[in-house]
Formats: C-alpha cells, structure tokens, sequence
C-alpha cells in the first residue's frame, strides 16, 4: 500500500490535512473565499479537497428540498457538491467542487440557499415533503392553469432550482480544434496508460485524454503500488515515455463527452479553468473534434452509493472517495468512520483511514459472511467487524453524528461518528459506448452493467470492461492497445507488477425500512419512496420512471443514480435488473458549457463577413452599410445636410432618373457555364426557351423548383457559341449553383457542360439613368461602339475599358432607366469604381445603394425576394408568357398541375394609396372594401412598398386575388399589427415608363 | 458522421449537404404518366429502415454530388459514388467501400 503511513496532521489552518502523501505540493499555499470565508489550500487540491482539509463538510443546498449537503465523490460523478465559482462575467453556476481546481484567489459560493447556507428558509421545503413527491408538478399545480406562468413557475424556479447563470457577457476566449488518431485511447489510468504504452511502440498516432490534472486515475486514488513504487510515480514515468514519443499526443484535463459517426469523438478541455485568469494566448476551453481509426475505451467505473435513510447528510460519502481525498489530495474527511458496504472494497478503505490516522468505528458488511482477507484487515486494525449488517440512517443534520446500524440479528445499535464511507460497488462507465444507440448488458457476477455491442472500431480496457481489479487492469489494457494497433504479439509490452485488489461484491442496492428519506438520486432529490410511487402509480417502464420522477435527468445524468434505481424498481416489481430496463446515455458525459461549442464564432465572427469590390471606396463616401446575407452592402450614401435616410435615397432615385447613377451588384450571384451543351443544358434548367438567343445578347430568365414554384431569376448572357454567363439573385447565389450543379451531375449527367461560380471573380456595377452611356464613353476604350446602334438594349459584349483592360459590357436595366452593367477581374474593382465615379462627376453622377436600387425596382414592378417566396409561380408573378411549353425543363410537369394556374391564386398587381399622402406598409393584408376583417375575406398582401420620388406617393407591389382584372378597384390595406388600415387602389405594377421607352435610350 | 469524397476523401459532416432520396430517378416529361410520375418522384418517399441510397453533395469541398450508400440506422457508409456515374447509362460498377 501507499508508502507514506503516518497518522500526524500538518496544519492547524487545515485540520484534516495529512503530513505526507497525495499529488498536492505543500510548499505552495493558496488562499481561497467560500462564502465569505477565507481558507488555505494546496496547489493541487479541488475545492473540494481543500474544504474537507479545513473541515467544512457542509457545500450546499439541494435542488428540491434545501437539505443540507456535502461532498459525495471526488471526481465527476459528484451530484451534491456544486458551486458558483469566479464572479461577474466569469460567474459559473453548477460546478462541481470536485472538479474545479485551486487557484489562488478563487471565490466560490454554495447554491441553492437563501439567506446563507446554515439558516435556509426554504428547507421549510423538507417539512412540506409530502407536496414535493414525484409528479408533484403535475398533481399540485394543476389548476387554474393560466396561473402557471405567472405564479406556480416563477415560484416553483426560485425554490427548486440550482446555480445563477452569469448576467455579463463572458469575457474569455474559446476555441475549437481537430486531431486526427490512429488509436485514441480515452482515460488515462492504469488501463488507458498501459493502452497508450502499447500502441505507441507501433509508432503510430496516438491521443491520450485523460479528465484529471495528473495522469494514473483509479490507482492513485486508491493508493496502489506498481512495480514497488506509488502509482503516480508509475504514471509519471509512463507519461515521459509518451511524451518523448513524437506521435502521440496527451491531453490532460480534458473528457471525452460524446460518440459520433465514423470514430468521431467530442473532447472538452479545460484549457486554463485551473488559473486564476486566462492567459491572453490560451482559450479558457478548448473543443476537440477526435477522429480516431481504433479507440481504446478505459473510462474506468464509478462507485454506487447505498440507498439508506437520510444517506445524503453531509459526511455521507462514497468510499473511493475517501480514498480519493486521502491517497490524491492528502486529506482525511472524517476522523470518527462507520464503513458501510457490500463488497471487498470496504476493507481496503479501512486500511486507508487507518493508515491516515482516522478511527474507524466498524467496518458494516451486508454480506452474511465475509473472506479471511476481509476479517483479517478488521482484526489487524482492531476494528469491530459487523457481518450482515447495514446501516439503516445518518444522524446528524448539518454533518453526520452518528450511524444506525441494523446487525444481523435485527438489533439497531447507534455508533457515534463524523463520516460514513460507503460502498454499493462499482458501475463501469460504459456512457460512451451507448451513445450511438448500442444497449449494455447485465453482468450477474460483477452486478452491473457491462458494455453490450461496441461502437465500430472501439475497444475496452480496465474497469469498463468489468476488469477491476489494477493487475488485470493493466494487463486488459495492454491488450487493447496492442490490438489496436494490430501487434503481432499482444503482450509485447511487460505488465508491471501490481497487487490485485479483491473485487468481490455481493449485490445490496437499498436498505429496507430506511427510516427517514432515502435518496437515490441525490442532484435531483429523487428518493426511494418516489420509485415506490412511481411503480405504484404505473410508471414502472424505466423511460417513464426517469420523467416522473426526473430521476438521472440533473446535469451528472444520474451517475450515481440510474443503477440503483432500475435495481430498486426491479425489486418491487419482482424482476430482473435486465428485464425492467437499461440505462443508456446521451452526449454529453459531462456538462458543455455553450461558449465552448460556439468557439470564436460569436458577435461578428459568427459568419463571414463578405466585402463587395466598392466597399472601401463607399465607406469612404460615407456609405451606410446593410448585411443581405453574408455581403456587406452599401444601403445608400447620405451627403452632408441630409437628415434622413429617406431624403438620400430620394436624392439618390432622382438622380439615376435625371442623369446617372453607379451601384455595386458584384453581390449577384455569376456562373459561368461552358461546354457544347451549354445551350441544352441552360434549356433544362431556364423555363424560358433560351436556344434562340443569338451571342452577344442577354435575356431574363427565371428557374422554377422541380414542383413549378418560381425559385430564382436573373439574366442569361450568351458570350460565344458554347459559352454562357448567368446571374442569380443575391440571396440564392449558393443555391443556384448547387442546383445547377445538381442539374448538371445528376439529371443530365450526358451533356457536355461545365459549370463554375464567377461571383467573386467579376466586380460589376450598375450604371443607370440618361446619362449613362456618356459616363460609359468616358473609360470604354474608343475601338468599341457602345452608341445604342452598336449596342442596343439586351446587348452584351467582351471589351476593354481604361487603356485595355478586360471588362464585360452588358445592356441591362433593373432601374428601368438606360441602364448597363460592367465588369472587370474583381482586381481591378476598387480602381473601376474610383473611374467611374471620376468619370461621372461632369454628368452629376450619384453612388447608389440598396435602398434606392430598391425603390427603382418597385416603380418598375420587378420582382425580388419578397415576390420569390416560395410559394408563386411565374403565373402568379405575370411570367407566365415567359414559360416555354414545349420542352423539357425543371417545373415543367407539375408547373402545369391545376392548382398553380388555378385563377383564384393572388397574383402580382400595384398599388397606391386612396389618399396620397398615406404611407403603405408591405405585409398589410388586402380586403375588398366592403368586407370585414376575417380570414376568409383575405385577398393577398402587400409584399413590398415604397415612398416612390418619381409618382410623389407611396407605391406598393402585392399578391391579390384576380389582381389583374380589378385595376382601378379600391381595396383596404388592413395591418392590424401596426394599427394600418388604409384604402389603396389597385394598379398595374408599374409606376414608372410603362411603356418601357427609356431602357432602349 | 464522415463520407469519403471520391475527390477528395474522407472529410467530416459538415462540409456535406443532405439532398434526398438516391432511388427516385427523373420520370420522362413527354410520357403519357407524367403528371402521376412527376407527383410520385417529387412527393412521395418510402422511408425503410437499413442501407439507402442517398444524394449528399460536398458544398465545403469539390461540388461533387455523390450518391452514399448509408444504413439509416447505424449510419454507416457502405459506398460513396459520384452521382455523374451512378447516373450515366454506361456506368455498371458499384464500388463497395465497406
């Protein structure tokens, strides 16, 4: 056993704390705040550990019945033990005391008690237990239900309920990486490192994760000696090894949370949570994704607790615990000990505590009878021995007193004492091989569940796999490892030398007549009694025990919890543990804090941000930018004196009306399609016949989903023979392309057509208005005649602009003005729109944005997003002369079914209000005059609106019922969201040069 | 989840769309079944436990759509092919991956 035996304390500042022994340093003390109170720890210690040496035993307060808690493990099983720790942004609710390492300077609260955590009003809570049985949200608060939101759960929040969640905004960084393994082994204790060991020699890749700061888990806990030395001497050795091993990897501090699909794993670590503050280089926390080719699985096991009455008082703790808080941390949490257990581990932790110094009252065995190994460890410490026995009750209220102990003869005797140690046995944590949906199995000798079928390429090693005991441990996880790596020989690794420690366990999962409460789940406080009533009001199935009771549902996921509950309803109703149920698991094992999923991507860096070509040029002109999707676009340039944006983009409207007008619309989406089915393809694609247009020249086309419904539209502009230059619309130019590509790869994989996105290889702007063509002869080099003879409306063409440079010219216009736009290499873009705004200033020229590209379009009556919504047709939207009826194209077939061309469908019309001054807004629902507001007198919507300079009024576009044949009608605007109600009169949709004369200069 | 881009290998989920049914192909526009053929291949899905056939497409990678092979109920990949071969007349081979 460990070498340092001593009985002597160290401190009078931390009472409980050992001379020698444990991971800790002594030569490093660190002061820490709980609640208000200052204590002295080690570097090394937990919370946890540094409380139990100052003797503070009581943490918290519970979930539901505000009873007194303290520490129940040492590791991250613990349910009871959760702190708030740090303060302001950095608060951090539910962490587990066990867990959280010491750093000087840390300030942790307890939970979940008002005013303070010795006086808790609402323990009142624990007297008024009868109302607070399982489903008692559903039987107590039933009625009247409308009081739910305002009074039952606000209340019910402040009193059942755990930690603060912090109320600033979290000022660390987290970030997410990616590692790559030929065999990742997860846990680092005698099995994992013997694992890492053996696969290692291969030479292959290999990431180790292990949850703790120091490598060794179960060993050191328990103390063990390996090849004659402490195992953590051992483990620090292995770790050297591994560490001089260029292929391999150990991550410390760090729990492997979740299983995914093709050896796929999800890793936390704990990057600098151990720190007082983050270093400004290091993340907080760090998300691992690990895609491993072979995993090694040595999770090891955690203890179950005994369900007996009031077997949640502070003082009540899980035996390898103890052991845990002696051999790691150098602490003894008890000085007076009553050892309760129903298997061999008992006794090895009374070795412990009496090597620690502590006085053991009893060793209390359920099991009838006991080995020789285990009499002989109670004789050598002259400890009373009590064979069939159990402990029946904790006394003591804010720390245990004392122990009722039933002996075998019936008889209850009271032993005085400060810490009860228990053991139930061990469940192996098997979480990890159940989350892609594989079952455990029930092992009737070890008394737990064991992994069933494993997730692909996964195998065990150690407690896991049921092989508790540290030689076959080690042994098991060399063998893993080895065959991981596919080594001829198994064992070609020695397997050090280690004691075996008796893993013999006889099955006690509660205790009967408990007297007081006897808690199963101890985070959600889910009691013995609550599974007898759960049984007794049907909820036996173990999916319906876990939500009426919330048993396993509190942020440790039942750990502790789930075996003895299933045991204990599988008692009641005369079964087996197999046939009442399982218990599986979901990602993730531990608690994920969301800012380590989000890593950098939160505020801006959440989504790129896409800068057009202009952008800088417009920022220096003062531009007001707006997000479409992803692009940061100039919405409009306000110039000084305005006051208002409606004013600039008025100014802005007039301007490409009287004279000209540049804008950016490198933000539509661009594909260039090549091939000698160019023209056959864009055919299957388009529902306009596009094999008639000649190169040189441009057309609208529209794009229609395989169910008729209009999805894009843009222009198709044929540059030679067998080349085509096409755009989207902004918001669909991703889903274009992936269309087309679908198009191109799946449905006509014959035709000869390459497809590619050019949307950010071409800058383009807009030039608009009357004067556009001069500003145009201004930087077009002189060879190209760009007069409206050589190049008229719906022309385009390949041309040099600036003493040669390569642009494309094309005659388009969404303004409804002469309009144009041109292109250069994106390279080029800044310096072209600096020309042209040069350019320009001799014919008055404006910069435009969004917002004014936006109302043209309305006066003109084009359609944009708002009429693209998923649901018209180009019928709807007065296309459907466009629609090619003679050729095999994307929608052709359904676009025909009944229901698309049905007359009734709300189809494109304009509008403007009754009275001129009335402002319309777009999503106002249309009624005839004379009818009442009802759904079934709904006509369509305004879908987009505008203050139009060009009519003086507002101008609006809409999908009304028989829109066509109602021009001149006056139908109400109703908006009851924004109390609008206004009279419009329907007109055709276009407000401006309907006859479409100043397109063609 | 992982699927092995012909192109360029195995590379995790999220660079990959879900697109839908492998097994429906494109009825003929021309046939005198169209309407019901057309309703049934863009509406109508049996949804089978075990292996499907399914179009991914790698949107954070080539382009390429492919069509896997994928037990809806394990997730695991038995083949990856690129759709243009699965699609052309001429193509015959199946490459089993798994």
């Amino acid at each position: 056993m460990a070498s340092s035996a001593t009985t002597s304390r160290h401190d009078r500042s931390q009472p409980q704390r050992l001379a020698q022994g444990g991971l800790i340093d002594r030569q490093r003390a660190i002061r820490f705040n709980f609640d208000g109170t200052t204590y002295t720890g080690y570097s090394g210690d937990t919370v946890a550990s540094a409380l139990l040496a100052n003797g503070v035993v009581l943490t918290g307060r519970s979930f539901k019945y505000h009873r007194p808690r303290g520490i129940l493990g040492a590791g991250s099983e613990e349910p009871n033990a959760l702190i708030e720790l740090r303060t302001g942004g950095r608060r951090e609710p539910n962490t587990k005391a066990t867990t959280a390492e010491l750093f000087e300077g840390l300030e942790a609260k307890s939970q979940n008690r008002w005013p303070s955590l010795g006086f808790d009003v609402l323990s009142i809570n624990s007297v008024l237990s009868p109302i607070f049985v399982a489903g008692f949200y559903y039987k107590t608060f039933m009625w009247p239900a409308a009081l739910w939101e305002k009074l039952y759960e606000p209340a019910i929040r402040r009193a059942a309920g755990l930690g603060r969640a912090a109320d600033a905004a979290d000022p660390d960084l987290y970030e997410k990486a990616t590692a790559h393994a030929d065999v990742l082994v997860i846990g680092g204790g005698p099995a994992g490192l013997m694992a890492a060991l053996a696969a290692a020699r291969s030479g292959k890749r290999i990431v180790l994760v292990d949850e703790q700061a120091a490598l060794g888990g179960r060993a050191i806990d328990d103390g063990a000696m390996i090849e004659g030395a402490p195992a953590s001497k051992w483990a620090h050795a292995v770790e050297e090894e591994l560490s001089g091993m260029p292929e391999v990897t150990i991550l410390r501090r760090t729990t492997v949370f979740g299983t995914y699909d093709g050896g796929t794993y999800a890793a936390i670590e704990r990057v600098s949570d151990h720190l007082a503050e983050t270093p400004g280089h290091l993340p907080r926390q760090r998300l691992w994704r690990i895609v491993a080719k072979r995993v090694v699985l040595a999770s090891g096991a955690t203890e179950r607790p005994i369900v007996f009455g009031d077997n949640d008082r502070p003082g009540v703790m899980l035996a390898g615990a103890v052991r845990s808080f002696i051999n790691r941390y150098g602490v003894v949490p008890g000085n007076r000990v009553v050892v309760f257990t129903s298997n061999d581990y008992g006794a090895t932790t009374v070795t412990d505590l009496v090597r620690a110094g502590a006085n053991v009252v009893a060793l209390v065995d359920s099991r009838p009878e006991v080995s020789e190994a285990v009499a002989a460890v109670a004789g050598q410490a002259g400890i009373k021995l009590l064979t069939g026995a159990v402990v029946t009750r904790a006394l003591g209220r804010k720390r245990v007193s004392g122990a009722v102990v039933r002996t075998q003869t019936g008889v209850e005797i009271r032993l005085p004492c400060d810490l009860i140690a228990v053991s139930g046995g061990w469940n192996p944590n098997i979480q990890l091989t159940t989350h892609l949906g594989a079952k455990p199995v029930w092992n009737d000798t070890l008394h737990c569940f064991v992994p069933g079928s494993l997730p692909p390429a996964m195998s065990l090693g150690g407690a896991v796999k049921g092989d508790f005991s540290l030689h076959i441990a080690l042994s098991s996880g060399a063998a893993a490892g080895a065959s991981a790596v596919a080594a001829n020989e198994p064992f070609a690794i020695p397997i050090p030398r280690a004691e075996n420690e008796s893993d013999r366990t006889a099955p006690l999962w509660r205790v009967q007549k408990p007297a007081g409460k006897a808690f199963v789940d101890f985070q959600n406080d889910v009691t013995a009694k609550d599974i007898e009533l759960a049984e007794r009001e049907g909820f036996r199935a173990v999916e319906h025990l876990k939500r009426y009771t919330t048993l396993g549902m509190a942020t440790d996921q039942g750990r502790t919890a789930n075996v003895n509950a299933l045991a204990i309803m599988a008692e009641i109703t005369g079964r087996t543990i197999p046939q009442t149920g399982i218990t599986v698991a979901r990602p993730p094992y531990v608690p994920v804090a969301v800012g380590a999923l989000a890593g950098h991507h939160r505020g801006k860096n959440f989504k790129p941000a896409r800068l057009p070509p202009s952008y800088k040029w417009a920022r220096e002109q003062g531009a007001v930018c707006v997000e479409t999707g992803l692009w940061l676009r100039p919405s409009y340039f306000p110039r000084k004196g305005e006051t208002d944006w409606l004013q600039t983009v008025t100014r802005e409207v007039n301007t490409v009306r009287s004279a000209v007008g540049i804008c950016d619309v490198s933000t539509l989406g661009k594909v260039d399609v090549q091939g000698s089915d160019a023209a056959l393809f864009l055919d299957h694609v388009y529902m306009n016949n596009l094999k008639s247009l000649p190169i040189g020249k441009a057309r609208y086309g529209g794009m229609l989903r395989e169910d008729g419904v209009l999805f894009d539209d843009g222009t198709i502009a044929r540059f030679g023979e067998h080349h085509y230059f096409v755009t989207t619309t902004t918001a669909n130019a991703v889903k274009a392309l992936q269309h087309m590509e679908y198009c191109s790869q799946w449905l006509w994989p014959e035709l000869d057509v390459q497809i590619i996105s050019a949307t950010e290889q071409w800058a383009q702007y807009a030039v608009a208005g009357p004067k556009s063509r001069e500003l145009l002869q201004k930087i077009v080099d002189p060879e190209f005649d760009i007069s409206d003879a050589g190049f008229p409306y719906l022309q385009v063409g390949e041309i040099t602009v600036c003493g040669g440079i390569k642009a494309r010219l094309f005659r388009l216009s969404f303004s409804g003005e002469r309009a144009y736009e041109i292109g250069v290499p994106a390279r080029y873009g800044d310096a072209l729109i600096r020309k042209l705004w040069e350019a320009g200033q001799e014919f008055g020229c404006c910069a435009y944005g969004t917002e004014a590209l936006g109302v043209m379009r309305i006066e003109k009556g084009h359609i944009s997003g708002p009429e693209l919504n998923g649901n018209t047709t180009p019928h709807d939207l007065g296309l459907g002369g466009m629609v090619s009826q003679s050729k095999n194209f994307v929608g052709c077939v359904l676009g025909t079914r009944p229901g698309m061309l049905d007359p009734n469908r709300p189809v494109l019309t304009g509008f403007r209000p009754v009275n001129a001054s009335a402002r319309l807004r777009s999503g106002a629902l249309l009624l005839s005059r004379s009818a009442d507001a009802t759904p079934e007198s709904d006509d369509g919507y305004l879908t987009s609106v505008a203050y139009s300079p060009s009519n003086g009024h507002w101008i609006g576009l809409g999908l009304l019922k028989h829109g066509r044949d109602r021009t001149g009608e006056i139908v109400r605007a109703y908006d009851p969201v924004r109390g609008g109600d206004t009279l419009v009169e329907v007109v055709k949709p276009v407000f401006v040069d309907p006859e479409g004369v100043r397109v063609r200069g | 989840m992982r699927i092995a881009c012909p192109y360029c290998g195995e590379r995790s989920l999220d660079e990959y769309l879900y697109s839908g049914d492998a097994t429906v192909r494109r009825p003929e526009p021309s046939s005198a079944n169209a309407a019901a053929d057309f309703y049934s291949y863009v509406y109508e899905r049996a949804n089978p436990p075990g292996k499907h056939r399914e179009l991914w497409y790698h949107a954070a990678g080539c382009h390429a759509w492919l069509v896997v092979t994928r037990d809806v109920s394990t997730h695991i990949i038995t083949s990856v092919e690129l759709a243009r071969d699965v699609a052309l007349p001429s193509d015959t081979a199946v490459r089993e991956t798994a």
